[in-house]
């Protein structure tokens, strides 16, 4: 009797056992497959874009503006376009970034305010873009009565913004109390220490946020819809409607003629090329930077 | 006072303490504030011109505008339901989708990925969370809509397709786009984001409380279920809540595959609109001052309701996560 019941528990312990190695070795084989599907997700988009973006690369999609079906033409508005309007969202936007940045960790801290700041900024940094898009409709586009370029600048720079707040935050708050009080001690003024002191040693992490920045607005399509509207024709002019890339490919993409099919899918290939390769720079210089 | 002497050094004379200290430090701190404080104003304009921009459409339909499914330009009728509603739908299947995804590759990340390989993959994962959306809307209508129209779909028909209750599921014609496959893209675009989240509240919490699971001889599994998630909890439902946040303002992505169609029913594969592919594409034909772009922006309204009372509650259950690793 005794020995049948020792029998029987050491018989459950290792049913228990194979039991425990099962649903750690089902748990393992899952968590594998979870990530060999995001991966395969990423393999899947761009193989799908080089395959179809590939055969359109010539030397007229960088010279030529958009044109009709069957007219030969390219996205040279479109680019500079998207240079232009990310170019100027930056300009507009990460100084403000920086400054909000300046302020939350150099001034407000803990403060009621700063907190509230803190959170509104991390809202917009999530908040749907389109909502962006329509409120620059409302103030920008509807009182002028027209499209601009300009406003689409000020959309996308609404949207770098945050991004700029969150990473000199951050980076700021990695400045040593040390170096603050030398900078002090040789009599120099707040302001002072903390634009050529704190901020110039985390100007290479300000950088990164600042490069994020162009990679996450010059992708963006929504804001645009409503802002700057696109353009077929080569335009400079920020008071009127301006092309971009993203609308580009929006408004070819779904239409039915071969030759601005082939041009959208050129032109997202040469969009996630760019936003991806700025998004590796930065990953892989602030990793070198850290270690 | 030392000045005189230092003023006596030619070298000193542009000394970085005289040029403006007492007037610069005021100045520069108010410039900071008044930034600061900027960043409140375009949220409250934001608010402000969201709410007065759809007051017509509001004030025209009254509450009526939140229940109405009717979307109608030709009779000027608008109603807020069927948006709403694919809105939801479509994200919630997508946490469906992303939640298990994002789990697994944070738990192949933290717990079981050589660390260069870990590198290499979340490097992969990040770049997924940074492809623009309107890539995501183009791959979704060229290569994910075939594959549902020509294999799920079909497939999900023969076998839901004579269970009494669910087959109302898998109706209509195989058209490819719907919620089903909007919900699809948007998981494989929110994935990323709370991967990243569940990534950094594991890898948060004190190493010596994983090592301690492992000396009591638990496995991989066992210490994720019973050690790590219990201690991270917050921290992941927050990330999560996030995801779902990004998927319900998802516009272009969605607005390629989601079939704009008004209409509220239980077929998963049918045609639907969320709110913000309602804007994108009604938008060109709303001119300003109609009752249409009004609609439209009460419906921005709504949908700026939902999203930030989501944020919010993400923010609050990711800080209360953070507060009690921080104990």
């Amino acid at each position: 009797m005794k020995a049948n019941n020792t029998l029987m528990r050491a018989d459950r312990s290792a049913s228990l056992l194979w039991r425990r190695h099962i649903c750690d070795k089902l748990a393992t084989g899952l968590s594998w497959l979870g990530m060999l599907i995001v991966v395969f997700m990423l393999g899947s988009i761009l193989w799908t874009l080089f395959k179809n973006g590939l055969a359109g690369m010539s030397v007229h999609l960088f010279t030529m503006s958009m044109a009709a079906p069957g007219q030969p033409g390219g996205l040279a508005n479109a680019i500079v376009g998207s240079l232009i309007q990310t170019g100027l969202a930056i300009l507009i936007g990460a100084p403000a970034g920086l400054m909000t940045g300046i302020y939350l960790a150099e001034y407000g801290t803990t403060s009621r305010m700063a907190r509230i700041v803190r959170f509104v900024s991390d809202m917009l940094l999530s908040a749907p873009s389109i909502l962006i898009g329509l409120f620059i409709y409302m103030m920008l586009v509807v009182p002028f009565g027209h499209f601009s370029g300009l406003s689409g600048a000020v959309a996308l720079a609404i949207l770098a913004m945050p991004i700029v707040v969150r990473t000199t935050e951050d980076m700021l708050r990695l400045v040593p109390v040390a170096m603050r009080e030398a900078g002090i001690a040789l009599g120099a003024p707040k302001w002072r220490v903390i634009l050529f002191i704190c901020v110039r040693a985390v100007r290479a992490g300000i950088m990164t946020g600042v490069l994020l920045a162009v990679a996450r607005v010059a992708g963006e399509t929504a804001p645009l819809l409503f802002t700057s509207l696109g353009n077929s024709e080569w335009s400079l002019d920020l008071g009127r409607p301006m092309a971009s890339l993203p609308v580009a490919i929006y408004q070819y993409a779904g239409s039915a003629y071969q030759d601005w099919m082939q041009q959208a899918w050129t032109g997202a290939l040469l969009v996630t090329l760019g936003v991806l390769i700025i998004n590796i720079v930065v990953r892989v210089g602030t990793r070198g930077g850290r270690s | 006072m030392e000045i005189p002497a230092r003023q006596s050094l030619p070298a000193m004379k542009k000394a970085p303490s005289q040029q403006g200290g007492q007037k610069g430090d005021p100045a520069f701190r108010l410039l900071v504030t008044a930034t600061g404080v900027g960043v409140l104003v375009v949220l409250g304009a934001i608010i402000a011109v969201m709410v007065s921009g759809g007051w017509k459409a509001f004030s025209t339909f009254g509450p009526g505008f939140l229940v109405s499914a009717v979307w109608n330009p030709v009779t000027q009728h608008f109603g807020a339901a069927a948006p709403v509603f694919g809105t939801v739908i479509s994200s919630a299947l997508a946490l469906l989708v992303a939640v298990p995804l994002a789990f697994g590759t944070a738990f192949w990340l933290t717990a079981l990925a050589p660390p260069s390989a870990a590198a290499v993959i979340g490097m992969a994962v990040q770049l997924l969370a940074a492809v623009p959306s309107i890539i995501f809307g183009m791959w979704g209508f060229f290569v994910v809509v075939p594959v549902v129209a020509h294999y799920v779909q079909p497939a999900a028909r023969q076998l839901l397709g004579h269970v009494p209750g669910l087959s109302a599921l898998v109706a209509g014609a195989p058209f490819g786009t719907g919620l089903f496959t909007a919900a699809l893209i948007l998981a494989v675009m929110i994935t990323p984001s709370i991967t990243a989240v569940m990534r950094d509240v594991f890898l948060s919490m004190p190493t010596v409380l994983r090592e301690s699971g492992y000396g009591l001889g638990a496995t991989r599994w066992e210490v994720m279920r019973h050690v790590v998630l219990p201690w991270s909890r917050q921290g992941v439902v927050g990330g999560i809540v996030l995801g779902m946040g990004r998927a319900m303002g998802e516009t272009m992505a969605v607005t390629f595959v989601i079939g704009d169609s008004n209409h509220i029913g239980w077929s998963l594969f049918a045609p639907a609109n969320t709110i913000a592919s309602l804007i994108a594409l009604e938008f060109p034909e709303s001119p300003a001052g109609s009752l249409k772009l009004a609609a439209l922006m009460a419906l921005g309204a709504i949908l700026m309701a939902i999203s930030f009372v989501t944020l919010w509650f993400s923010r609050w259950l990711l800080a209360r996560g953070e507060q009690a690793a921080g104990r």
